[in-house]
């Protein structure tokens, strides 16, 4: 995903008010902290000149999401840039979130797997020298705490993620009824002529 | 678990869908004219060559992915060489790139680092360079084009309407239409048998849209197409309208429209209050249950026009059911749905999710018990459906008392055989005509 170090901040804070509710002022200031916990993916990738599309990569190995070069063509209309930068632009929000929620579930889980092991009276590597694990049951405890730990954090953050996936879509309809409009006016004017 | 459910179930489904057409056929031998029976044949025929194929070209591709490695088509050589320093790399694909009207990439080297380090930074990254430019250049292989190829798009529209989840409910909305009394009527079976499915795709294409982050965020869904780019979600948009509209259509003009508006009330409860439920609350395996009771519902409703005793013990069957299987399933993904935020009884409740589960198993052997009393089956059903009631019981016992990984496996996998051999024997015991208390008009369907 190249070329995505604007200042985010001035990205993600109008759209992301733009599309919380009420309710979730949050968003912007946690995406303010959140850039100095999960670091965005930034990748060499660059499509070649002949291709007019749009390219998506790899999972990132953070938040597991494929990231999108996207494809700017030389007469793009200004609701086609509004589409790519609202595309961009949530694309960038996931990427936080979910490399966020990851590497803070798999830190959480390495706590608790410590903790458990010291109050057994276990080490951490056993004599072989693998890590020691816990099993699935007492596992389920730190499942259970962890949901209930992020489950307003994820309110917040479906409610976000529909209205933007809804807002993608319908503005994906309006731009490709443009462009079969603008495909259909030239055939308009020759009939004329 | 990923793979083996995918082939034990495709080879039961053939198995299944087998069996309820074979005795279908024998319904419409007895009661059809001889025209029907060529085109049924040929039906059957056709069907059943596309479900080994489809199951074939699976294996085939599982095969192959394991032996080679997959292999991506080259993109075209940018034009910088790939084989640069990592500064003069990153400089040469920022001037290509600021070629074309993109912004500029950020580079590494906007800091301004004073000669000695300037130095030891150059030497470094020589050294990291071609390591990591062997690494860029894997990396960049695996980024692939968002361009939709036509022969690409069954496939992916195959996997975006869940094409195996939909025969599986278009098969349990078969058995509530052959399960319903009255003449068995072709074309109105053909008709819910395409409306149901259309219905089907609908939904489920709708439910991938909603759910794009999580899907891939969860091993288990993690290769479906709007995850992987393959479609875009304008199209998948366009695709479940094409899919519902027609469906619904179908199921309302052309069957009754008591079965239309089952429809539409089951595609409106999977994909606006299923979906989001998952991240909300407990209670989504409970309405996820009565999503999957409504096909035989409307089954049974398209065959006789009207909500019998019969339809809702088809639909308690079928909902009963739900819980041993997801139940058993959701306790291998605790997990994946702690980190996803999804709502599972498995995560918040796992005693409770076991205690549902063996409940429901025993409700099986009740619900067998009551449908001769509903005249929808004769009194054999209940005896020789027993054992696999009793041994499904059994594993849900197993399940509630262990509570471990082994014993959710053994429900689960026994729950994908005990469904399509429960209703395979209700069709084989179903109460012949004449016999029954009820009597003679039972809502025939009017065309």
């Amino acid at each position: 995903m190249a070329a995505l170090r604007p200042c985010r901040r001035a990205l993600v804070s109008p759209l992301c008010r733009a599309f919380s509710g009420p309710g979730c002022q949050l968003a912007p200031e946690r995406a303010g902290e959140r850039r100095d916990t999960a670091p965005s993916r930034v990748s060499g990738f660059c499509p070649p000149r002949k291709s007019c599309h749009d390219w998506i990569g790899p999972p990132d190995k953070h938040s597991n999401l494929r990231p999108v070069h996207f494809y700017v063509p030389e007469n793009e209309s200004p609701l086609e840039q509004k589409l790519r930068k609202l595309r961009q632009e949530t694309q960038e929000w996931n990427q936080q979130f979910w490399a966020n929620q990851n590497l803070t579930f798999c830190r959480e889980k390495e706590e608790f797997i410590r903790s458990r092991l010291k109050a057994k009276g276990l080490e951490l590597r056993t004599g072989s020298g693998q890590k020691a694990t816990l099993d699935a049951e007492e596992m389920a405890d730190f499942y259970k705490e962890f949901l209930s730990k992020n489950f307003q954090k994820h309110m917040c953050y479906n409610r976000d993620w529909y209205k933007r996936n809804f807002a993608i879509t319908f503005f994906m309809g309006k731009v490709a009824l443009e462009r079969v409009w603008n495909k259909l006016r030239p055939k308009q004017r020759k009939t004329s002529t | 678990m990923a793979a083996s459910p995918h082939t034990l179930s495709s080879r039961l489904l053939t198995g299944w869908v087998g069996g309820c057409v074979w005795y279908l056929e024998g319904r419409a031998m007895q009661e059809s004219p001889r025209e029907f029976m060529h085109l049924f044949r040929s039906v059957r025929k056709q069907w059943m060559t596309f479900q080994h194929f489809t199951f074939l070209r699976r294996m085939y591709v599982t095969q192959l992915n394991r032996s080679l490695n997959q292999q991506v088509k080259r993109k075209p050589e940018p034009t910088a060489s790939p084989f640069l320093e990592r500064s003069s790399l990153a400089q040469a694909k920022a001037e290509t790139c600021a070629m074309r009207p993109l912004p500029p990439p950020h580079l590494p080297l906007s800091r301004k680092p004073n000669d000695k380090e300037l130095l030891e930074l150059e030497s470094a990254s020589v050294i990291e360079g071609s390591l990591d430019v062997g690494r860029e250049t894997k990396d960049e292989k695996q980024w692939k084009e968002m361009k939709l190829h036509l022969d690409d798009l069954p496939g992916v529209l195959a996997r975006l309407s869940k094409i195996k989840l939909t025969a599986l409910v278009v098969s349990t909305t078969s058995a509530g239409f052959a399960l319903a009394p009255g003449p068995f009527d072709l074309p109105c079976f053909l008709l819910t048998f395409v409306g149901t499915g259309l219905a089907s795709c609908a939904a489920n294409s709708i439910n991938q849209f909603f759910e794009v982050p999580f899907d891939s965020n969860m091993n288990r869904t993690k290769n479906r197409p709007l995850v992987r780019g393959q479609i875009s979600p304008l199209l998948a948009v366009s695709f479940a309208t094409c899919c519902a509209v027609p469906g619904v259509a179908l199921l309302t003009w052309g069957v009754n429209p008591l079965t239309g508006a089952l429809g539409v009330f089951n595609i409106f409860l999977y994909t606006c209050c299923y979906t989001p439920l998952k991240k909300i609350s407990i209670a989504n395996t409970w309405v996820g249950a009565v999503v999957g009771a409504i096909p035989p519902v409307m089954g049974w409703t398209a065959a006789t026009g009207s909500l019998d005793a019969g339809a809702f013990l088809l639909g308690g069957i079928l909902y009963s059911w739900q819980f041993p299987h997801f139940n058993a399933l959701s306790w291998g993904l605790r997990e994946d749905y702690s980190r996803g935020g999804y709502c599972m009884m498995s995560v918040t409740h796992p005693a409770l999710c076991r205690r549902v589960a063996l409940r429901h198993c025993l409700a099986l052997i009740g619900l067998s018990a009551a449908a001769p009393v509903l005249d929808v089956t004769t009194w054999t059903f209940p005896a020789i459906s027993l054992p696999i009631n009793l041994y499904i019981s059994y594993l849900g016992f197993r399940f509630y008392v262990d509570a471990d990984r082994k014993s959710s496996r053994k429900l689960f996998f026994c729950s994908l055989w005990h469904l399509p051999l429960f209703l395979l024997l209700m069709l084989t015991c179903k109460r012949p005509p004449g016999a029954t208390c009820a009597g003679g008009d039972s809502g025939l369907p009017t065309w």
